[in-house]
């Protein structure tokens, strides 16, 4: 018996939210009395794969093959299935993420799992397995049985601290057979470099107070002094002034970094439902009287396009920088 | 070329979400409305339809609920799909509706099944990878660009800062994102009216047990009202955020 967890990476690389996620995993294996062993596909070196281990992977199973090398649903699936009967799997933990999303759901059908998608928490109790996940879009918190043997968790990003384990994990390269993926990449165009803001810890966004996309210098400055990413309104990005990777809200990004500044967001209720589970939100807007005060934690009544300078005048002062 | 839409019927965004004994959602007073991510596929598959340059030439879409969701489904015809299909059966899980699903089209040959990422009531985010699987097909997720050209398929996929350009052959479910269609559509008044003419199949259930249970719910706590600084003094909010908050 095992839980299993899948840790992505990106570029060879894991990230925080990767250790944050075998953490969740390490004090789910404690609650169930058993071991954790982690699964990499792609290829990743043993020092990197070896940090698993740090974070409470008991075991490391590594999959290199070549018809790995893109995310094809059903080839994952198949991999992680097989995966999960050699490890006896009782959980399979991924997080819930656009890969987690991916392939928990042909996985369940696979292994005839019940799903716990997005959960925020180590399950409430083992017997029944209930979990704690967010419901319409944020307002509202619920408890959900998962009623099958097996059962897949995705762990919602940010909800889960890292905690330190240094366990020397064995590291395993895993002979699985690999399908033909139907799909085929042709493509691929990514930034380097730029702060995800899914990965953020602070993000500095900008709604229609913001008067003109060529305004957003005072926004990028200000997110590059504080090392965080951009993000933007559902109008922002409908109108072209920013790319559609940068609006959150119900139907964009839903994020929770420690720190969000609304400038010139009005609060519509789709934006706060991307955004309400921030840790800090600060508004700053021209209207005293626009909702974004009644969700956030500080706020300034004030032109966004004044304001924005002056904070970062005033971080730069308090960091002496 | 034949095109699915499978739409959830969710509370408008704007409801204020109460329970009944904390056990199941009031539905007492609430809008319904198209699931928003399933809008936005919807709205591609009928681009697709109007555009003569491609063989796609019919939009069906199917939903799992009572009779209270054909308003729903009246406007899903009402903006421009061909034909629907309800199964008539409460939507318990994500498992529950995909099994009802696969079970329903498995042989009608839709080319191009699509589902929205994520439903803005239960936010599961599972249906249509479950569907790829219990049909044994292809599923490609985050998609936010669907082309057709004569028999080739493209599809952008969103990835952690960029995008993937993808091939793949029909059948296959895309889970779409934001970013596939623009502006969703309203429906006219010729829409309406020819809407209920279309043909809306109902269709009994095969007997699957749904997977999970909901417990309980809660509604968070309520937020301390914000505190305001002057705009005069935005020192004042760096010293709160580095020393009360403890953010920067």
């Amino acid at each position: 018996m095992s839980v299993l967890v899948y840790t992505e990476n990106w570029d060879g690389q894991f990230k925080k939210s990767s250790f944050e996620l075998v953490s969740y995993a390490s004090a789910l294996a404690d609650m169930l009395g058993t071991s954790l062993t982690a699964v990499s596909i792609g290829k990743v070196g043993n020092d990197e794969l070896k940090k698993l281990g740090d974070f409470g992977a008991v075991k490391i199973l590594k999959i290199e093959d070549e018809r790995v090398k893109w995310l094809d649903n059903r080839v994952y699936v198949d991999v992680l299935a097989r995966v999960a009967g050699m490890e006896n799997a009782r959980v399979i933990v991924l997080s819930h993420n656009n890969t987690g999303k991916a392939v928990a759901p042909g996985l369940a059908v696979r292994l005839k799992a019940a799903v716990g998608p997005g959960v925020i928490s180590l399950p409430e109790s083992v017997e029944p397995f209930t979990v704690t996940k967010m419901v319409f879009s944020g307002k509202a918190f619920a408890r959900l049985v998962l009623k099958t043997d097996v059962k897949i968790l995705t762990l919602s990003q940010n909800s889960f601290e890292t905690v330190l384990k240094e366990n020397k994990a064995e590291i395993v390269t895993c002979q699985v057979e690999v399908p033909e993926p139907k799909s085929v990449v042709r493509d691929v165009q990514k930034q380097s470099g730029k702060i995800l803001l899914t990965d953020a810890e602070i993000v500095v966004s900008g709604g229609r107070g913001m008067r003109s996309p060529d305004n957003w210098g005072v926004i990028e400055e200000l997110a590059a002094l504080l090392g965080a990413a951009t993000a933007c309104s559902r109008p922002v990005s409908d109108e072209g002034w920013r790319p559609h990777e940068e609006h959150t809200g119900q139907t964009g990004k839903i994020i929770s970094p420690n720190l969000y500044i609304a400038a010139g967001i009005s609060g519509a209720i789709q934006h706060m439902a991307g955004v309400s589970s921030s840790r800090c939100i600060v508004a700053i807007n021209n209207d005293a009287d626009a909702p974004v005060f009644e969700y956030a934690d500080y706020g300034i009544a004030g032109d966004a396009l004044k304001v924005l300078p002056e904070l970062t005048e005033a971080v730069k002062r308090a960091k002496n920088i | 070329m034949k095109i699915l839409v499978c739409l959830g019927h969710v509370p408008d965004t704007t409801t204020k979400v109460k329970f009944v004994d904390g056990k199941t959602f009031d539905k007492n007073g609430v809008q319904w409305i198209i699931n928003p991510w399933d809008e936005f596929a919807l709205t591609r598959a009928i681009e697709l339809k109007e555009d003569a340059g491609n063989p796609v030439n019919s939009v069906t879409i199917i939903t799992v609920g009572g009779k209270e969701t054909e308003p729903t489904i009246r406007k899903a015809l009402a903006i421009g799909a061909d034909d629907a299909v309800r199964i008539d059966a409460e939507p318990s899980d994500s498992w529950f509706v995909a099994a009802q699903i696969a079970e329903a089209v498995k042989d009608k040959g839709f080319d191009i099944i699509l589902t929205g990422t994520d439903s803005s009531d239960y936010n599961g985010s599972m249906t249509g990878g479950m569907i790829a699987e219990f049909l044994g097909i292809s599923s490609v997720s985050a998609v936010s660009g669907l082309f057709v050209d004569g028999n080739e398929i493209e599809l952008t996929r969103d990835i952690d800062g960029g995008r993937e350009k993808l091939s793949i052959g029909s059948p296959f479910v895309a889970i779409v994102h934001k970013g596939i269609a623009k502006e969703v559509r309203i429906a006219a008044m010729r829409g309406i009216m020819m809407a209920r003419k279309k043909v809306l199949n109902i269709v009994a259930p095969v007997s699957v047990e749904p997977l999970t249970e909901y417990e309980s719910f809660e509604l968070p706590e309520p937020k301390p009202p914000c505190r305001m600084v002057d705009a005069g003094n935005v020192a004042e909010l760096v010293d709160l955020l580095q020393n009360e908050a403890k953010v920067l």
